[in-house]
C-alpha cells in the first residue's frame, strides 16, 4: 500500500531572513544597546551629583564645584585655585560626602530591589521584604531609646544596631523558611512578613513608651543623610561593592530564574545557591545601606520598575541602570528634602514616596504592554 | 544511554515513583504513557534533579548522575516541560537563548555560535518568524514550540518531553515529533539528541512515533514493550479502568486506541477486539 504524503511532514523552508547576527539579532539581543544608555545615565548622573553640591545656603555655582571636586584627583590639583577656601569646604567637606552617600544608598536600593524581584518573580517585592527595614528599624529603636548613652567617641551605636537587627532578622527568616536543603521562596516571603510585622510591632511599642525619644527614632525610621561624612562611606562600602559585584555577575542567571525555578535547574542553574547567593548579597548590600541612613522607601520598589519600562526585563541592563537611576533619584530626592524647609530639613523618605509614586503611576499609563 | 534503576521518589509520604526501571538507548525514541498521577512527569522530575528520589540508580552514559552538577546535567540533558511558565516581557528569541544557559559560563554572553544553534531550533519548530515577539503575545502552542526550540537549543544528547503535543494543533503535533524523531535517529551532528524520552498522553500519538512504550500506574511499570504489546485492549482496561477500542493503523498497522462509548456498545457477535 503505498503511503499518501503528508504534508506537514516535510513543511515548505522557512522564508529567508537576515544572517544571524544581523537585523533580528541586534534588535533583540539588549546587551549591545547597554553602553549607550549606560553613558547617558551616567551623564545624568554626574549633572545630578553637581547640582545637589551646588544647592544649599551658600550657593556655589556648578562650573566651581565641578573644579573643587576635579581639583581633590591628582591630576588636576590646580584646579580650584582662587575659589574661597569655604567654598572649597563646603562642597568637599559638607555636601560631596553627603551627596555620595545618597548616590550609595539610592544604588544599593535599586539594585538590591531588583535582585529581590527577579529572585522572588515578584514585582512587588523590594528589598525590605525578607525583614531588613523591620530587623534594622527595631536595632536602631532598641538603640535610640535605651538609657545608654548611645555614641561613644562621636561614633554612635545606631548604624551597628541597625546593621546587626538587619541581618538577624534576614537570616531568622531564612532559618524558619528552610524546608530540608530547599527555602522555598513562597515560605520565605510569608516568614519575613512574619517577622518583619514582629519587628515593627516591638519597635512600636519601643517608641511609644518613651515620649522623649520619640522623635529621633522616628526621625531615624524615616530616613535620611543629615549627618553624612566621608567616614560613614567606610562602613558601607565593603558591603556593597562585592554586593553589586556579585549581582551584576548573575544578571544572565537572574534572566533564566525568570522561567521559574524548576525550568532554570533543568537549564543548569543551581537554583538554590543561586538564591542564597544573591539574597544574602542584597539582603547584606541593604542592611548596610539602611544602617547608615534609615528606612528610604520606594526606591527599591520603583527604580526597578521605572528601567524595566525604559528598557525592558533583560537583567544584564536593568541592574546597571537601576543603579544609575536609583543614585540620581536618590541625590534629587535629598536635594529636595533639604531645601524645600529651610532651614529645616524633612525626612527623605516623605520625598522619594511623595515623588516616586505619581512618577511611577506616569510610567505605568505611558506603557501598558507587559513589562515584568 | 540511560539507565534507571528501582527508582523511588516520594513527595512526603506520597510515593510517586514505586521500583521503576527503564533504559533509553542511543537512537530511541522512548513513549511513557499511563493515567493521570502515575507519576510519568515525576520521572522526568527525578531524572534532572528537581526531585531527589528516595532510592534507585540513575545512570547516564554509564556515570551516575547524582555525581554530576547541576550544570554537567543539563550539558547532558534537555527537558521540555509541561505547561512551562514563560516571562510574559521576554522575547522568543531571548526564551530560547535560555537554552545556552549550560554552555556559557558566569563571565560569559552569547556569542555567535549560540545565536546560529538558536536561530536552527527556531527555524525547525517554525518559529523563527516569531523571534522578536513577546511571549506574553504567543499563543499556547507558539509558547510551546519555542520551548522545545529551547530544548534543542541545549544541544544535549537526550531529550526528555513532558506533553509535547498537549497545546499543539495537529500539524504542529505532526512537525513537533517529527521533527524529535528524526533528530534522534540522524547520523552525524552530536549537536542533536540522540535519545528521546517522551510523556504523551495520547496513546494513539505515541503509538504512532514511539518505538517503545513503557506504561506507569501508580507508580509502577504496568507493562512495556512494543507499543502493539503494550496497548493491549486488557492491560489498557486494567490501567484505566475502561473499555476501549485498538485496532490496527490502515497504513501503519500501529495500534489506533478510542474510548468505546457506553452508548454506543457493539453487538456482541461483531467485537473482534
Amino acid at each position: 500500500m503505498k503511503v499518501p504524503a503528508r504534508a506537514s511532514f516535510d513543511r515548505p523552508p522557512l522564508p529567508a531572513v537576515a544572517e544571524a547576527g544581523a537585523s533580528v539579532s541586534d534588535g533583540v539581543l539588549p546587551r549591545r544597546a547597554l553602553w549607550p544608555r549606560l553613558a547617558l545615565g551616567l551623564a545624568v548622573l554626574v549633572g545630578a551629583i553637581l547640582l545637589a553640591a551646588a544647592v544649599g545656603p551658600a550657593g556655589i555655582p556648578a562650573d566651581a564645584v565641578a573644579r573643587i571636586i576635579l581639583s581633590r584627583l591628582p591630576p588636576a590639583g590646580g584646579l580650584a585655585g582662587g575659589l574661597p577656601q569655604s567654598w572649597q569646604d563646603i562642597v568637599w567637606e559638607v555636601r560631596l560626602p553627603r551627596v555620595v552617600m545618597a548616590g550609595l544608598v539610592g544604588a544599593t536600593l535599586a539594585f538590591s530591589g531588583a535582585t529581590y524581584q527577579a529572585v522572588f518573580r515578584n514585582p512587588l517585592a523590594d528589598p525590605y521584604l525578607i525583614g531588613v527595614a523591620a530587623g534594622a528599624s527595631l536595632g536602631a529603636t532598641v538603640v535610640i531609646v535605651s538609657p545608654l548613652r548611645y555614641t561613644f567617641g562621636g561614633l554612635s551605636l545606631v548604624p551597628l544596631a541597625a546593621f546587626a537587627g538587619a541581618l538577624s532578622a534576614v537570616v531568622l527568616a531564612y532559618g524558619l523558611a528552610r524546608v530540608g536543603r530547599t527555602v522555598p521562596t513562597v515560605t520565605l516571603i510569608l516568614a519575613g512578613v512574619a517577622i518583619s510585622s514582629v519587628a515593627t510591632s516591638a519597635t512600636s511599642f519601643l517608641i511609644l513608651a518613651d515620649s522623649q525619644r520619640m522623635l529621633p527614632a522616628l526621625t531615624w525610621l524615616l530616613g535620611g543623610f543629615n549627618l553624612s561624612g566621608w567616614g560613614k562611606l567606610w562602613w558601607v562600602l565593603p558591603y556593597v561593592l562585592p554586593a553589586a559585584a556579585v549581582i551584576l555577575l548573575h544578571g544572565r542567571i537572574l534572566n533564566v530564574l525568570q522561567l521559574d525555578e524548576e525550568q532554570a535547574q533543568q537549564l543548569g542553574v543551581n537554583v538554590e545557591r543561586v538564591k542564597l547567593l544573591l539574597l544574602g548579597a542584597a539582603s547584606l548590600a541593604t542592611a548596610a545601606a539602611v544602617s547608615v541612613s534609615g528606612i528610604i522607601g520606594f526606591v527599591g520598589l520603583i527604580v526597578p520598575h521605572a528601567v524595566r519600562m525604559l528598557w525592558g526585563p533583560d537583567y544584564r541592563q536593568l541592574l546597571p541602570m537601576s543603579m544609575v537611576l536609583g543614585a540620581t533619584f536618590l541625590i534629587l530626592a535629598d536635594l529636595l528634602a533639604r531645601t524645600v524647609n529651610t532651614p529645616g530639613e524633612i525626612p527623605v523618605g516623605i520625598i522619594t514616596a511623595f515623588c516616586g509614586a505619581p512618577f511611577f503611576l506616569y510610567l505605568l499609563r505611558l506603557r501598558q504592554r507587559a513589562v515584568f | 544511554m540511560l539507565e534507571i534503576r528501582d527508582l523511588t521518589v516520594a513527595y512526603g509520604d506520597l510515593v510517586a515513583l514505586r521500583q521503576v526501571s527503564l533504559s533509553l538507548s542511543e537512537g530511541e525514541m522512548l513513549g511513557v504513557v499511563g493515567p493521570n498521577g502515575s507519576g510519568k512527569s515525576t520521572l522526568i522530575r527525578a531524572i534532572t534533579r528537581v526531585v531527589r528520589p528516595r532510592s534507585g540508580a540513575i545512570r547516564l552514559d554509564g556515570r551516575d548522575a547524582t555525581r554530576l552538577s547541576q550544570r554537567e546535567l543539563a550539558q547532558r540533558v534537555a527537558v521540555v516541560p509541561q505547561n512551562p511558565y514563560l516571562p510574559d516581557a521576554f522575547t522568543a528569541l531571548e526564551v530560547a537563548l535560555m537554552g545556552r544557559t549550560p554552555h556559557l559560563g558566569l563571565l560569559q554572553s552569547e556569542g555567535r555560535a549560540d545565536l546560529a544553534a538558536v536561530r536552527r531550533a527556531l527555524e525547525q519548530t517554525d518559529t523563527w518568524h516569531l523571534a522578536t515577539r513577546r511571549a506574553g503575545e504567543l499563543s499556547g502552542g507558539e509558547r510551546q514550540r519555542v520551548v522545545v526550540a529551547r530544548a534543542l537549543a541545549q544541544e544535549a544528547p537526550i531529550l526528555l518531553l513532558d506533553e509535547p503535543t498537549a497545546h499543539l494543533d495537529v500539524g504542529h503535533q505532526a512537525t513537533v515529533l517529527d521533527l524529535v524523531r528524526r533528530l534522534c535517529r540522524e547520523s552525524g551532528a552530536d549537536t542533536r539528541p540522540r535519545a528521546v524520552l517522551a510523556v504523551v498522553h495520547d496513546l494513539t500519538l505515541a503509538a504512532q512515533y514511539c518505538d517503545r512504550l513503557v506504561m506507569l500506574n501508580d507508580g509502577r511499570v504496568a507493562a512495556e514493550g512494543k507499543p502493539y504489546e503494550v496497548l493491549s485492549p486488557e492491560i489498557l482496561a486494567s490501567v484505566y479502568g475502561t473499555r476501549v477500542w485498538v485496532f490496527p493503523h490502515p497504513l501503519t498497522g500501529r495500534p489506533v486506541v478510542t474510548p468505546m462509548s457506553e452508548t454506543f456498545r457493539p453487538a456482541p457477535t461483531k467485537s473482534g477486539w
